[in-house]
């Protein structure tokens, strides 16, 4: 019964995007309409051709790795995707000339820079979050994923979600908030897939064998949960037309820019933060096969990121229309949230003491160690930054960039590798990695990479803060914005190449783990009956 | 009658600014209590007992043996 009310649903949706495709008033609206159309009549056909059809029932004593699979692999290539893209405009912004003729309004720097910021944040990081979601979730709760198809649901509306953000960036659909960017048709779409992610996680939890929420389940969990109020919220946008792909926001002015920005600091806090510290406090002690070091820091880490985080948006607001007793909240809480953030890089560090003789021969968890120091580089170098003197150097200059990305490549990105390094050989039954050699030479290329891309940007950033604030003896601006821009460019072709080798890193990695699936040893301790697909 | 703003501005700095840090520090004396030990102790090592496959129906949470990393 359940089946042919899917067909039905399904059926109508194809007929509604069919019809909304035929209005569509731009040309972003009608490749979503058919993206939806395709996507649906793809998934009709998969279900009229299974319904009527024995089902085997899931097995309850496996645990459900198809979509955690499916995650992996989608995190490793939207992650070269979004590199590639990254480099890509790097290079744009020291060659201009790389903004072709031809593809202006499709690739130039401008429609590529949401393109590469939405790629590496939500294609790569997000399918990283859902995959250690999945894998943590049912590890630490003893328990197989609860909602059955509803996961492949999540995965596939996910993907779905990536691309028509990234096809309606292109063709220059866009809200114009910064991480926000998708239009509200796209945003509409991944609430549905959200509040689907959280039932899941949610069902899991409540299906546990394990009397304890493990603490990595907490920070996944407040992730899913505070991502799904912030998407809401800043997203509150009126459609001109159900036919369009534009529409108006509720909020305007300075209430407008302190939602986009309470959104855009928390994306970093919970997205980019507190769903990574869940992946830390599972795969750290999973590769130093031991224990977190102290599992009490763990929840006061917690608790004091929760607490605390969501205050600190208003530092990027300084100097504005902001009242000031507003942007100081922001940099108060932002500087004490340094020292939780600090508590948790010591107590995934600490996690190795009486094991430290492992990162000479472990080139994984060598990976991972260093992304917790970038973790501890980037929480140190932001509360600063939000500090209003500060800022007032810092802020519209490439420091910013430098900051983002130490955090995001040195941090983000270290622990993802380190994650796929630790879940192929797992997931596929594999005793070990194709290469290790590989992983290290993915470990020095990605951290050299990520070095010359913040050093650079300090020397350019600090640069070009001090020559716009250059007066002369009669008070007038020393330095016109293209004088800035010309002295800028050595470091901007360093930045460049920084990217090429965190890229060529990356390469590295999807080869090995491909090599991993394909050639891999078959692990001998296998559990029987284990699928491998 | 004073405007929404200044009340919910009030509020938010006296009794919500009260209420949040009460609770914070509350969540962090929990935390430390006596006798948490042994459950975070037990908690701590989570990851390290079903890796492969899922518990049993007929496993009870708190009877099993309890298997720990490598300490």
């Amino acid at each position: 019964m359940l089946d042919y009310l899917k067909l039905a649903i399904l059926g109508v949706v194809v007929v509604c995007a069919a019809i909304a495709a035929n209005y569509a008033r731009d040309a972003a609206y009608l490749v979503h309409a058919l993206l939806i159309m395709a996507s649906a009549g793809g998934v009709f056909l998969w279900q009229l051709r299974r319904t009527g059809e024995p089902r085997v029932p899931a097995p309850a004593n496996e645990y459900m790795d198809g979509p955690v699979r499916a995650a992996a692999i989608a995190t490793a290539f939207w992650g070269v995707v979004g590199f590639l893209v990254g480099v890509t405009i790097a290079f744009q912004l020291a060659f201009p000339v790389l903004n072709f003729e031809w593809a202006q309004g499709y690739l130039n720097f401008g429609r590529l820079r949401p393109l590469h910021t939405s790629a590496v944040i939500f294609a790569f990081g997000g399918n990283a979050l859902l995959a250690a979601s999945f894998y943590i979730v049912q590890r630490t709760s003893a328990a197989r994923l609860w909602g059955g198809g509803l996961t492949w649901f999540v995965f596939w509306g996910y993907q779905l979600f990536i691309v028509m953000a990234a096809t309606g960036y292109l063709l220059g659909s866009t809200q114009g908030q910064e991480y926000a960017e998708p239009e509200w048709l796209v945003d509409l779409w991944l609430t549905i897939v959200w509040v689907a992610f959280l039932a899941v996680y949610m069902g899991t939890l409540l299906k546990r064998k394990e009397p304890h929420i493990y603490v990595a389940n907490w920070f996944l969990l407040s992730f899913i949960v505070t991502v799904a109020m912030l998407h809401v919220v800043n997203n509150l946008q009126i459609p001109v037309s159900i036919f369009g792909s534009s529409s108006v926001p509720v909020m305007s002015g300075v209430q407008g820019a302190m939602t986009q920005w309470w959104y855009g600091h928390n994306a970093v806090g919970f997205f980019l933060t507190a769903g990574f510290l869940g992946m830390m406090y599972y795969f750290i002690p999973k590769q130093a096969e031991r224990p977190v070091y102290s599992y009490k820091l763990s929840i006061i880490h917690f608790w004091a990121l929760i607490f605390l985080y969501i205050w600190a948006g208003p530092h990027h607001l300084h100097y504005t229309a902001l009242p000031d007793w507003a942007s100081t909240l922001g940099m108060v809480f932002s500087v004490v949230l340094w020292m939780p953030s600090w508590g948790g890089m010591i107590n995934g560090l600490m996690t190795l003491s009486g094991a430290w003789d492992k990162l000479r021969t472990d080139p994984i968890l060598r990976m991972m160690v260093t992304s917790v120091a970038f973790y501890g580089m980037s929480t140190f170098e932001g509360p600063m930054m939000s500090i209003r003197a500060v800022n007032s150097l810092s802020h519209y200059t490439d420091w910013t960039i430098g900051h983002v990305h130490s955090g995001a490549l040195g941090w983000n990105g270290m622990i993802t590798f380190g994650m796929l390094y630790y879940l192929f050989p797992k997931l596929w039954n594999k005793q070990r990695l194709y290469s290790l050699k590989a992983v290290s030479w993915h470990y020095w290329l990605a951290t050299i990479g990520i070095v010359l891309y913040a050093a650079s940007m300090w020397v350019t950033g600090i640069m070009e803060g001090l020559m716009w604030r250059e007066v002369d003896a009669q008070g007038f601006l020393v330095n016109s914005f293209a004088d800035t821009v010309a002295a800028k460019f050595p470091m901007y072709v360093v930045r460049g190449l920084g990217g090429v080798l965190f890229l060529t890193g990356s390469l590295i990695m999807a080869w090995n783990l491909w090599m991993t699936v394909k050639k891999g040893e078959v692990r001998k301790d296998a559990p029987v009956a284990a699928p491998a697909e | 009658m004073e405007d929404t703003y200044t009340i919910m501005r009030v509020f938010a700095g006296s009794w919500g600014m009260m209420f949040l840090l009460l609770s914070f520090l509350g969540v962090i004396l929990f935390t430390l209590r006596p006798g948490s030990r042994q459950v975070h102790r037990d908690t701590a090592n989570i990851p390290f007992r079903y890796d492969d496959r899922p518990a049993g129906d007929d496993e009870p949470a708190m009877t099993r043996q309890f298997k720990e990393a490598r300490q």
